[in-house]
C-alpha cells in the first residue's frame, strides 16, 4: 500500500535564464494504491505542469509545497531517484532517442529500477508478452527508442514501460490524445492490467471523458488556473462532458 | 563553456525558397512560361554563362521542379575554381592562410606539405577472396590518376613522391561477400608518400576496409574507380597511435553510370589526421553515401574535408558525419563542399554534420558549403549542429530510473554507434565499439 501526497504545491515554468511564470497555485491531492484519480481541465490550466513537476522536469521550479511518496519527500530526489522510488510518468510527447535501441533502453531501465539485471529468459518473454497484448509490432524492439514511431506507437511504448517497470504510482499525461478508438482500448487495457497486477495508483490527466469509459476513475478533480476547483466521483466526468469547462473558466476570471 | 566556434544550427531545407528581393518578377520576360531575362537558370538545352556562381537570384520553378536560391559567394571562392593538378609546382607553398588550410596546424604535419617524402611507405597487406587481384605497379600504370587528381598541396606532394602503387581489383560482375581487408601499418616517422588504387569493375559488388595502424608520417592518395553499375563500400579506419603520427589522406572516388559508392571514414588515432574524400560522377544515375565518425581527444587535430562534385544529371549524394570531442586542445574540423554544376540537373543532395562536445576544452569547426549552379534539381540541403548532450534525451532516460551517468553513456553511444552501423560488418563494428568505449571511459562518459 502506497500513498502519493501532494500538499499545497506551487510551481513555475522557467521561460529563460531570468524569467519564470507561476503555473501551479496550491495543488492538494492524495492518491492511494489502487485508486484512479482523473485530473480534468481545459487546455493551459496546468495539468501537464503538475505531472512534469512531480516527475522532476528541469523546466519547472517548485516554489513551495510538498510531494511525498510513502512519506519520502520526492522533491528532494533527482529525476532517476524519483523513478526508482516508484513514480512513473507516461509522457504526452515522448522524445526520439537516436542510436539507443528500445531493447537496450528497456533492459537498462529495468535493471536500474530493480537494482539488478532481469533474468534474460523471463525478461525476453515478458517483453514479448506485453508487446503482444499492446498489439505492437515485435520488431520495434530492435528500433531506436521512439524513432519513427507514430503517435499511437509512442503512447503504446509508454504503457509498455508502465507494465514492465511496475511502478507504485503512475502519472498519465494525456495518454489518450491522438489515439483512435482501437488504440485507446488497447492502451486502457494495459493501464487496467498494471493496476490489477501491481495495485497501481493512477493520476490520469485528460481533457476528455472518452478514456474514462475504459479506465474507471474513483475520483475526478477539475483543474483550472493551476489549482483544483472541484472534486467528485465518476459522475462529475459525465457532467463535464455535457457542460464543458466554461463555468470554471469564467469563475477564474 | 566549451569553445565551439560554430554553434549555430543551419538548415537549408529542400522546400521552395521565396524569391529574393531585387530580382525580376515572374510575370516579366516570360516566353511560354520560361524566363528569358538574366535571372533565368538552367533553361533546358542552354548553359549558364561561365562556371562560377552567378549573382544572388532564385531559380524559377518549372514543371513543378524545386525552386532553389543560389547563395552569393565572393568571386574566386567557388570550389569549381580550385586548382587541380598532378604537378606539385602548380601549388604554391603553404602559409597556413589558405582557405583550405586555415584550420590545419602546418607545423605538426612534419613536412608532409613541403618536404621530400622519401621515407618508406607504410606496409600494405591485402587479404580477401582469390578472385580479387592485388598488384604493385609503377607510376606509369594507366590506372594511376584514373579516379583522382590532387586538389591541395599535401595530395600533390604525395603524388610527386610515391614510387609504386598498390592496385586492388574486383573483377567485372563479381559479387564479393567477404570483406576485403587492406591493412596499412606504419613503423617509423620518416615522411613518406603512398598510393593505393581500388578498382571495382562494372557490375561488381564489394566492401573494402582500409585500416591504418601503427605510427607514420605519411601523405596518401587513394583512388576508387567505381565502374558502371558497380557497388563499392569503402571503410577507411584511422586507428594510428596518437603519438607522432601525421596523416594526410586524399581519397578520390570516381563513379560510372548508375554506380553506388559508400564511403565510411572513422577517425580515432593520430596526432594530426586530415582526410579529404572527394567524389566525382562520370555518368548519370550515380549515388554516393558518405559517413564519418571522428573521436577527438586531448591535443588531437582530426580534420575531414569532403567534396562532392555533381557534374552529371540525376545523381544523388548523402553525407552524414558525426564527431565527439573531449579534452583540452582537442580540435575537430569538418568542411563539406557540395557543388552542383549547371549540367547536373535532377541532383538530390543533403549533408549533415553533428558534433557532440563532451566536456570543457575542445574546439570544433563545422562548415557546410553548398554551391548550386542550376535550379533544376530535386533537392539540396545541409545541416550542422555542435553542442552538448540533449537535455530532453537525458530527462527521458532518467525518468525511467536510469542514473544520469548511465543515461549519458547511452545517449553518447547511441549518437556515435549510429555511424558504425553503416559499416555492415558486425566483427568490425564490434571491435570499433570497444575502441570508442575505451576512449569514452577515459573521461568518465
Amino acid at each position: 500500500m502506497s500513498t502519493l501526497e501532494i500538499k499545497d504545491l506551487n510551481a513555475s515554468v522557467l521561460l529563460d535564464d531570468e524569467n519564470s511564470k507561476q503555473i501551479l497555485k496550491g495543488v492538494n491531492i492524495t492518491i492511494n494504491s489502487g485508486e484512479v484519480h482523473a485530473i480534468m481541465g481545459p487546455n493551459g490550466s496546468g495539468k501537464s505542469t503538475l505531472a512534469s513537476t512531480i516527475a522532476g522536469h528541469p523546466k519547472f521550479r517548485v516554489d513551495s509545497g510538498e510531494v511525498l511518496l510513502d512519506g519520502e519527500n520526492v522533491l528532494e530526489m533527482s529525476v532517476d531517484e524519483r523513478a526508482r522510488a516508484g513514480l512513473f510518468l507516461a509522457m504526452q510527447y515522448p522524445v526520439e532517442i537516436p542510436g539507443v535501441t528500445t531493447s537496450n533502453f528497456l533492459r537498462s531501465a529495468k535493471t536500474a529500477i530493480d537494482g539488478e539485471a532481469p533474468s534474460l529468459r523471463t525478461w525476453t518473454k515478458d517483453v514479448k508478452a506485453v508487446a503482444e497484448q499492446l498489439k505492437m509490432d515485435p520488431t520495434m524492439i530492435q528500433r531506436n527508442v521512439n524513432e519513427g514511431f507514430s503517435g499511437g506507437e509512442k503512447k503504446r511504448m509508454e504503457i509498455m514501460q508502465l507494465e514492465l517497470l511496475r511502478p507504485k504510482m503512475a502519472l498519465l499525461d494525456e495518454t489518450d490524445s491522438g489515439l483512435d478508438v482501437d488504440a485507446l482500448r488497447v492502451v486502457s487495457d494495459g493501464v487496467n492490467r498494471a493496476k490489477e497486477e501491481n495495485d497501481l495508483g493512477v493520476m490520469l490527466i485528460t481533457h476528455y471523458n472518452r478514456i474514462l469509459r475504459y479506465i474507471k476513475p474513483d475520483f475526478v478533480h477539475v483543474f483550472n488556473d493551476g489549482r483544483i476547483v472541484e472534486q467528485g466521483g465518476p459522475e462529475l466526468a459525465v457532467t463535464l462532458e455535457e457542460e464543458g469547462y466554461d463555468k470554471y473558466v469564467a469563475a477564474a476570471r | 563553456m566549451a569553445d565551439t566556434s560554430n554553434t549555430a544550427t543551419t538548415d537549408t531545407a529542400e522546400s521552395p525558397v521565396t524569391e529574393q528581393p531585387g530580382t525580376t518578377t515572374a510575370e516579366e520576360n516570360l516566353v511560354e512560361g520560361v524566363r528569358t531575362d538574366e535571372a533565368r537558370v538552367a533553361i533546358p538545352g542552354m548553359t549558364q554563362e561561365g562556371e562560377k556562381l552567378a549573382t544572388e537570384h532564385s531559380a524559377q520553378a518549372q514543371d513543378g521542379e524545386v525552386e532553389v536560391s543560389v547563395a552569393k559567394k565572393p568571386a574566386g571562392n567557388s570550389r569549381a575554381e580550385r586548382t587541380a593538378s598532378y604537378d606539385l609546382a602548380d601549388f604554391p607553398e603553404l602559409t597556413g592562410r589558405e582557405e583550405d588550410f586555415r584550420f590545419t596546424p602546418l607545423k605538426r604535419l612534419k613536412g608532409l606539405h613541403a618536404g621530400e617524402l622519401t621515407g618508406a611507405a607504410p606496409a600494405v597487406t591485402v587479404s580477401g577472396p582469390d578472385l580479387v587481384t592485388v598488384e604493385t605497379v609503377g607510376r606509369e600504370d594507366p590506372r594511376v590518376g584514373a579516379a583522382g587528381i590532387p586538389e591541395d598541396r599535401l595530395s600533390a606532394n604525395a603524388w610527386a613522391h610515391f614510387r609504386e602503387a598498390t592496385v586492388v581489383t574486383i573483377p567485372q560482375e563479381a559479387e564479393v561477400d567477404e570483406t576485403i581487408s587492406v591493412e596499412i601499418e606504419g613503423t617509423h616517422t620518416e615522411a613518406a608518400a603512398q598510393h593505393v588504387i581500388v578498382e571495382a569493375k562494372p557490375f561488381s559488388k564489394a566492401r573494402v576496409v582500409l585500416r591504418h595502424s601503427g605510427t607514420a608520417v605519411v601523405s596518401q592518395n587513394i583512388e576508387f574507380i567505381v565502374g558502371d553499375s558497380a557497388q563499392l563500400t569503402v571503410v577507411s579506419l584511422q586507428e594510428w597511435q596518437d603519438e607522432g603520427t601525421a596523416h594526410a589522406s586524399a581519397q578520390h572516388g570516381k563513379l560510372g553510370r548508375d554506380a553506388h559508392f559508400k564511403h565510411v571514414s572513422v577517425n580515432l588515432g593520430g596526432d594530426i589526421v586530415r582526410v579529404t574524400p572527394a567524389v566525382r560522377y562520370t555518368g548519370p544515375g550515380g549515388s554516393v553515401e558518405m559517413y564519418g565518425l571522428t573521436f577527438v581527444d586531448d591535443g588531437q587535430h582530426l580534420e575531414s574535408r569532403l567534396f562532392v562534385d555533381h557534374s552529371q544529371p540525376n545523381c544523388v549524394s548523402r553525407v552524414s558525419y558525426k564527431s565527439a570531442l573531449q579534452g583540452r586542445a582537442a580540435h575537430g574540423v569538418w568542411v563539406g563542399d557540395v557543388l552542383i554544376r549547371p549540367e547536373a540537373e535532377g541532383t538530390d543532395t543533403y549533408e549533415l554534420n553533428r558534433n557532440l562536445i563532451l566536456n570543457d576544452g575542445p574546439r570544433m569547426d563545422s562548415i557546410p558549403n553548398l554551391e548550386i549552379e542550376t535550379g533544376l534539381i530535386e533537392g539540396a540541403g545541409h545541416a550542422s549542429t555542435t553542442g552538448q548532450l540533449d537535455a530532453e534525451h537525458l530527462y527521458y532516460l532518467m525518468s525511467r530510473g536510469i542514473p544520469e551517468v548511465e543515461a549519458r553513456r547511452l545517449v553518447v553511444r547511441g549518437f556515435l554507434f549510429e555511424i558504425l552501423q553503416q559499416i555492415e560488418d558486425e566483427g568490425i563494428e564490434a571491435r570499433l565499439r570497444d575502441v570508442v568505449e575505451a576512449e569514452l571511459s577515459n573521461a568518465d562518459h
